[in-house]
């Protein structure tokens, strides 16, 4: 690639630049800061997408019931239930029967601490479903 | 706000390649980044269904995280310290103990956490490198030397980065170098870093990694539409890409800065031919370019023909001829 022809296309770097190896006039190589690249902002985007739609999925079983909301916070950190096992050093079959709204609910505040330390979250907002009263 | 010492910052182009430079920059041995990904012989291809990520095949241009720190550094002579921690208090206070002594620290964190990242790169992904150089009251200055600029971080969420669980799960690493020899053999080294290289591109036995990898994957990519469905072959078109692209490679999965190698390591060997090799690992690198563009086409929708998945497969097979021949030639020629 020619410096020339490095992309810069305004991408998924939000104003910043990455580093790209390409070739100046004389042949040699250098670097080129580069604002992205159209190809780099479609398939980043193809997973974003698939990470928003798992959320609103979970949210919408939370909202029904169905999953507690701890399940929410999981997915919204890009986590699953073996992930957020080894960042809580909870164990896994525990983690997964606090998915469930019931169980969840009699958690005491130590287990919630833990989650909340792990999540990011101070407690209450782990208690919260976003953008609801509950 | 500024930083309470300088620091040699230069922008690079994939993370543990541009910690390693700065640390040893920092320590008075300036090399440039492409040298030691060459040295640390980094490139490579893998793509298997055997590990996941989200439920996605890996793919990777590059070998194993911290692999190119150990090899470039073992065969200059370069004496590495690595300490891991049992809990984020007793790496919080190493890491102090060795800033106020001066020293710059080669840390291993998880990009989710990491504040100064653009919101569209958080992702849950462990084997990021970073150098942290200095402390004040607010917290830590870091030279992410994927950025242009040296940014600041907040302890918490510096903690919580180098503590983050799962696959590669960094455990407070910090590393760097004890001791720097006065006359190391660069040479040498990147002869080394070459040797290496040809190997794990073309001699691994049985498993389809290298060469070999892309060649498989050439053979396979053409089914998926029909096999996995449209979207699933969507996504794992698109993670192939992103891991192409997206994650700091320096562009073309690290093929240019490969090719930039090849061209500096003409300057430190007499050997004949390199600067040729280099110019073919960039032709190599904007061959793997058209691959993402045909890909990215693919996952927006703008190509649904049957056709494009026979593209990209043709282009894998026409790859993997061409990096055959440039490491055999490589091989020959060192």
């Amino acid at each position: 690639m020619k410096a020339s022809e490095v992309p810069q296309d305004d991408s998924i770097l939000e104003g910043r630049r990455r580093a790209c190896y390409a070739e100046d006039a004389q042949g040699r190589y250098v670097v080129v800061a580069s604002r992205g690249w159209e190809v780099e902002r479609i398939v980043n985007e193809h997973a974003r997408d698939a990470l928003r739609e798992e959320l609103e999925a979970v949210r919408l079983q939370v909202v029904a019931g169905k999953a507690s909301v701890l399940a929410y916070h999981m997915t919204a950190c890009q986590m699953d239930y073996r992930l957020l096992a080894a960042n809580t050093g909870l164990a896994r079959f525990r983690v997964r029967r606090h998915l469930r709204p019931r169980t969840f609910a009699r958690l005491p505040p130590r287990v919630l601490e833990r989650y909340g330390r792990a999540l990011g979250l101070p407690v209450e907002a782990l208690l919260r479903l976003p953008g609801t009263d509950r | 706000m500024s930083a309470p010492r300088s620091f040699p910052h230069r922008h690079s182009g994939h993370c543990e390649t541009g910690t390693l430079g700065a640390l040893l920059r920092d320590r008075g041995l300036d090399l440039p980044e492409p040298l030691w990904f060459g040295m640390g012989s980094g490139l490579f291809f893998l793509h298997t269904g055997l590990l996941r990520v989200g439920g996605l095949p890996v793919t990777a241009y590059r070998v194993a995280p911290l692999a190119i720190v150990r090899n470039a550094t073992r065969r200059l002579g370069i004496r590495m310290r690595y300490e891991r921690f049992r809990d984020d208090g007793a790496a919080a206070r190493r890491l102090e103990e060795l800033l106020s002594q001066g020293l710059a620290v080669g840390l291993q964190a998880c990009v989710y956490w990491l504040p100064y990242f653009p919101s569209t790169m958080r992702f849950q992904f462990n084997g990021h490198n970073l150098v942290a150089f200095a402390r004040d009251d607010a917290g830590y200055w870091l030279s992410d030397t994927v950025f242009e600029e040296v940014v600041h971080c907040p302890p918490e969420a510096l903690a919580r980065a180098r503590f983050a669980r799962g696959a590669f799960a960094p455990r407070g690493l910090l590393y760097y170098p004890e001791s720097i020899p006065a006359d190391p053999d660069i040479g040498g080294a990147i002869r080394a870093g070459i040797r290496s290289t040809c190997r794990q591109m073309l001699d691994i036995p049985l498993l389809p990694l290298g060469v070999r990898g892309i060649r498989a994957l050439g053979r396979d990519i053409g089914r998926w539409p029909a096999r996995l469905g449209t979207d699933r072959a969507r996504a794992q078109v698109a993670q192939i890409v992103r891991m192409q692209e997206e994650i700091g490679t320096g562009g073309a999965g690290f093929r240019f800065l490969f090719a930039a190698f090849l061209a500096q390591a003409a300057t430190h060997l007499a050997v004949p031919g390199l600067q040729d090799l280099s110019r073919e690992a960039t032709a190599i690198g904007d061959e793997w370019r058209q691959f993402a563009l045909v890909g990215a086409h693919i996952c927006k929708g703008a190509r649904t023909d049957a056709g494009a998945y026979g593209e990209l497969a043709a282009l894998l097979t026409g790859l993997a001829a061409r990096e055959e021949r440039l490491f055999r030639e490589l091989r020959a020629a060192t």
